[in-house]
C-alpha cells in the first residue's frame, strides 16, 4: 500500500512545505485570554451556589453571619480568579517544528513534549460555555490511552482548526506513508465492508446449552437471599432464625422427627438439589442472555464479534491492535476439554482492554482465529524454563505463614472473645489452615507445571495447575522491560521480569538473575528493531 | 539492612552491559529536603503523641527523632548512590531502588511522549525529572529524578531525535 502515497489525492491538500514552515515558528503562545471568561462562568456558580447556601443556613445566626459570609465569598472569589490567573499566565504551548510542547505550573514547572509521530488524531470539543465564546478545546491523542496527552483548553475556533490542520500536515509529512495507507485502507473497508467477512467462531443453543451448564452460579442464590432481607417483614417467619430451618430440615419439631432419619436425610438432599437447580438454570439463562448467537468473524477491518440476546454488542477490533492472547480454562471445564480465548488490545475500548473472542471452544477451534490473530500456538521443541525453586519454596512458605497467622488470629479471638453462639468461627479457622496447606502444595505443583519459552516472534508462558492457560505475547509489541526484585528475593535469588504491554501486564516472576537478563537481551533486541509508529498502523 | 550488600552487587552487575551514570551531585541534597519535609510533620506528631500519653518523657518522641535523623541524614547518599541511569544510542536503562530493586529498560521506539518536570526543591537545586511514557499498562512511566535540568533537556532532544528518525 505504501507506493500509493505518492499517486495519493489526499497528498495534493497538503500546502507547500514553505507555508508549514512559516507557521511552525515556535513561539510559546498562551491560550486564549477569553479562556479566562469561560472558566469564571463555569466556576462562579459553582462557587455561589453553597455560598449562599451557607449564608441561609446561617441567617439565624446573628446580624454578623451574613456579611462576613458574603465577605468570605468575595475574598474566595478573588482568591480563585488570582489563581486561575496565574494557572492561565504560567501555560504556554508551543508548536515546534518536530513536536508540540506544553509548558504549565504555577511552582512546579511541568514541560511535555509529544513527537508528531506520535500524534494519532487531533480532536476538537467544544462545551456549551465555550461556544458562546467562539472557543473550542484542542486534544491530541497519542493513542497510549488515559490522560497522558495534551489538552489545549480554550483556543478559539480558527486557531483550533488551524492547529489541528497543521499537526496533521506535519504528521503527514513525518510519516505519510503510513497516513495515506490508512486513507487507501478506509476506503478499501467502505467497499468491503460485509462482502468478505469470513466466519471464524460461532456459538449455536447447544453449545450455549454446555457452556451454561459450566457458568454454574450461586450468584442468583445469593440474590435471592438478600432480596429475603430486604423483605423480610413479608415473610411470615424469620429467615435467620436458624432453629426455624432446621425444624424445617432436620425435624427438631413433630413431622419429620416422627417419619425417622430417612425422611430427616431427604429433606436435606431436597435442599441441596434445590440449590444446584437454582444455580445450574441462572447459570445457564446468564450465558444465553450474554452469548446468544455469538459470531466471531475476520473482516477487512479487523475481528468482528457479535452477541448478546436483550442488549446486543457489535465490537471491531483490528488485527494489529492485538498485542497479547490469553487462552483460559476453569478446574472443571479443562477435563472435558473447553478453552476460552481472550486478546490483549491496545487500550481503545473503554472499560475493558481484553476482548473474549472465543469464550468456550475446544483447542481445534481456537488455532484458526490464533493464526489470524498472529499468536500460533507454541511450536514443538521450544525450550522451556521452570522458575526457581528457591522462589517456589519462599512462596509456598510465605502463603502457608500467612494462612496459619491468620487462622491462628481467629482462633485466638474465639476463643477469647467471642460468645459461644459463634462457635462455628472454629470452624473458619479449620478452613484457614486447611488453605494453609492447600496454598503450599499448590506452589509445589505450580513449579512443576508454570513455565515459559521464547520463539523467535513471540514470548509463551503456561501457568496454572488445575485450570491451566497461556499467555502469548509478540516480542515486538512489548513496550518495556523491568527487572525487579524485593528483599526475598534478594535472600534467595530470584527476580521478577516485568514486561510492559499495552493493555495488559506480562509478568514472569522467579527467574534466576542471569536468565532474566538474558531474555531481556533477547526481547530488547527484537523490540528495538521496530518504531512504535508502524505497530499501530 | 542490606544496602552495603546491594550496592556492591549493583556496581558488580554493572559491569557485564554498559556503565550506569550517576545523576547530578545535588540530588542526595534535595532528596534531603524532601525527608526533612516528610520527617517534619512525623516529629511533630510524636512530640504531640508523647504531651498527650502519660508514658516517661522523650519515650515515643526520642526514638522517632532518632530514627527520622537517621532517615534524613543517611538514606539520601544510600539511595543516591544505588541509583543509575544509562543513555545508549537506542534504549534509556534507568536502575534504582536499595530494598525493592528494579531495573528497567525502554526502547526510545516504544517512547509516546516525554516530560521535564520541576518541583520547587528540584528547581532551587537546578535538577529537573525526565519522564518517559509508554503504551504499556505495567511500568507506563519511566521517571528519571535528579538529573541536571540541561542535562535533562538534552536527553529529551535526543530521544525526540530518535524517534523522528525512528519514524520516517
Amino acid at each position: 500500500m505504501s507506493e500509493l502515497s505518492a499517486s495519493d489525492p489526499n497528498r495534493e491538500e497538503t500546502p507547500d512545505s514553505a507555508a508549514v514552515g512559516e507557521s511552525t515558528d515556535g513561539e510559546p503562545k498562551r491560550t486564549d485570554p477569553r479562556t479566562f471568561l469561560v472558566q469564571a462562568v463555569q466556576t462562579v456558580p459553582r462557587t455561589i451556589v453553597p455560598l449562599v447556601a451557607v449564608a441561609l443556613a446561617t441567617r439565624d445566626e446573628g446580624s454578623f453571619a451574613v456579611p462576613v459570609m458574603l465577605g468570605l465569598g468575595v475574598l474566595l472569589l478573588a482568591a480563585i480568579t488570582f489563581f486561575t490567573f496565574l494557572g492561565w499566565w504560567r501555560q504556554t504551548y508551543r508548536v515546534g517544528e518536530s513536536d508540540i510542547r506544553l509548558e504549565t505550573g504555577v511552582l512546579s514547572r511541568a514541560a511535555r513534549s509529544v513527537p508528531y509521530e506520535r500524534i494519532q488524531d487531533v480532536s476538537l470539543e467544544q462545551g456549551f460555555v465555550p461556544r458562546l465564546f467562539g472557543l473550542t478545546s484542542v486534544k491530541f491523542e497519542t493513542g497510549a490511552g488515559g490522560s497522558d496527552e495534551i489538552k489545549l483548553a480554550y483556543l478559539s475556533n480558527d486557531e483550533g482548526e488551524r492547529l489541528r490542520e497543521l499537526v496533521r500536515e506535519l504528521r503527514d509529512e513525518a510519516d505519510g506513508v503510513a497516513a495515506s495507507a490508512a486513507a487507501q485502507e478506509a476506503r478499501e473497508e467502505q467497499g468491503a465492508q460485509e462482502a468478505d467477512a469470513q466466519l471464524l467462531f460461532a456459538m449455536g443453543p447447544r453449545r450455549l446449552f454446555v457452556f451454561g451448564l459450566f457458568e454454574f452460579s450461586l450468584a442468583l442464590v445469593a440474590f435471592l437471599g438478600a432480596a429475603a432481607q430486604q423483605l423480610d417483614f413479608l415473610l411470615p417467619f424469620d429467615i435467620w432464625d436458624f432453629d426455624f430451618w432446621r425444624g424445617l430440615v432436620a425435624g427438631q419439631g413433630e413431622q419429620l422427627a416422627e417419619l425417622g432419619p430417612i425422611a430427616q436425610a431427604l429433606g436435606a438432599v431436597a435442599a441441596i438439589i434445590t440449590l444446584l437447580v437454582v444455580g445450574v438454570v441462572s447459570g445457564i439463562a446468564k450465558t444465553f442472555a450474554r452469548d446468544w448467537d455469538f459470531r466471531l468473524e475476520r473482516t477487512p477491518k479487523g475481528f468482528r464479534r457479535r452477541r448478546g440476546l436483550f442488549t446486543r454488542t457489535d465490537v471491531v477490533m483490528p488485527v494489529h491492535r492485538v498485542q497479547a492472547v490469553r487462552i483460559g480454562t476453569g478446574a472443571v471445564r479443562h477435563r472435558f476439554g473447553w478453552k476460552s480465548l481472550k486478546l490483549v488490545s491496545l487500550g481503545q475500548d473503554a472499560g475493558n482492554a481484553s476482548h473474549v473472542v472465543a469464550p468456550f471452544a475446544k483447542a481445534a477451534e481456537l488455532t484458526p482465529i490464533l493464526e489470524v490473530a498472529g499468536f500460533p500456538l507454541p511450536p514443538r521443541g521450544l525450550a522451556w524454563h521452570r522458575t526457581t525453586g528457591s522462589y517456589r519454596v519462599v512462596s509456598a512458605l510465605f502463603n502457608a505463614v500467612s494462612f496459619v497467622l491468620l487462622g491462628a488470629a481467629v482462633a485466638v479471638a474465639t476463643h477469647l472473645f467471642v460468645p459461644e453462639r459463634y462457635d462455628w468461627l472454629w470452624l473458619v479457622a479449620a478452613a484457614l489452615a486447611v488453605m494453609a496447606g492447600f496454598t503450599a502444595i499448590q506452589q509445589l505443583f505450580l513449579w512443576r507445571v508454570e513455565r515459559h519459552a521464547i520463539s523467535p516472534r513471540h514470548l509463551y508462558k503456561r501457568s496454572g495447575w488445575l485450570a491451566p492457560g497461556y499467555k502469548i505475547a509478540d516480542r515486538v509489541k512489548l513496550q518495556s522491560v523491568e527487572i525487579a526484585r524485593g528483599p526475598l528475593g534478594r535472600m534467595f535469588g530470584y527476580v521478577t521480569l516485568n514486561l510492559g504491554l499495552a493493555g495488559g501486564h506480562f509478568a514472569l516472576p522467579g527467574l534466576p538473575r542471569e536468565e532474566a537478563e538474558a531474555l531481556r537481551c533477547a526481547l530488547l533486541a527484537s523490540m528495538v528493531e521496530t518504531d512504535f509508529s508502524r505497530l499501530v498502523k | 539492612m542490606n544496602e552495603d550488600g546491594a550496592h556492591s552487587e549493583t556496581v558488580a552487575t554493572q559491569g557485564d552491559e554498559q556503565s550506569l551514570q550517576q545523576g547530578h551531585p545535588n540530588h542526595p541534597k534535595a532528596m534531603r529536603v524532601e525527608a526533612v519535609l516528610v520527617a517534619l510533620p512525623l516529629l511533630i506528631g510524636a512530640l504531640v503523641a508523647e504531651y498527650l500519653t502519660p508514658f516517661p518523657n522523650f519515650l515515643i518522641a526520642g526514638p522517632v527523632a532518632l530514627i527520622l535523623l537517621l532517615v534524613v541524614i543517611m538514606l539520601p547518599h544510600r539511595r543516591y548512590a544505588v541509583r543509575g541511569y544509562a543513555l545508549s544510542e537506542d534504549r534509556l536503562r534507568v536502575v534504582r531502588g536499595m530494598m525493592f530493586h528494579s531495573d528497567t529498560v525502554v526502547p526510545f521506539g516504544r517512547v509516546q511522549h516525554i516530560d521535564v518536570d520541576r518541583g520547587p526543591i528540584e528547581r532551587y537545586y537546578g535538577l529537573a525529572t525526565l519522564q518517559l511514557y509508554t503504551a504499556g499498562s505495567h511500568g507506563d512511566v519511566i521517571s528519571l529524578p535528579g538529573l541536571a535540568h540541561q542535562d535533562a533537556l538534552d536527553m529529551r532532544e535526543t530521544i525526540r531525535a530518535h524517534i523522528k528518525r525512528a519514524s520516517l
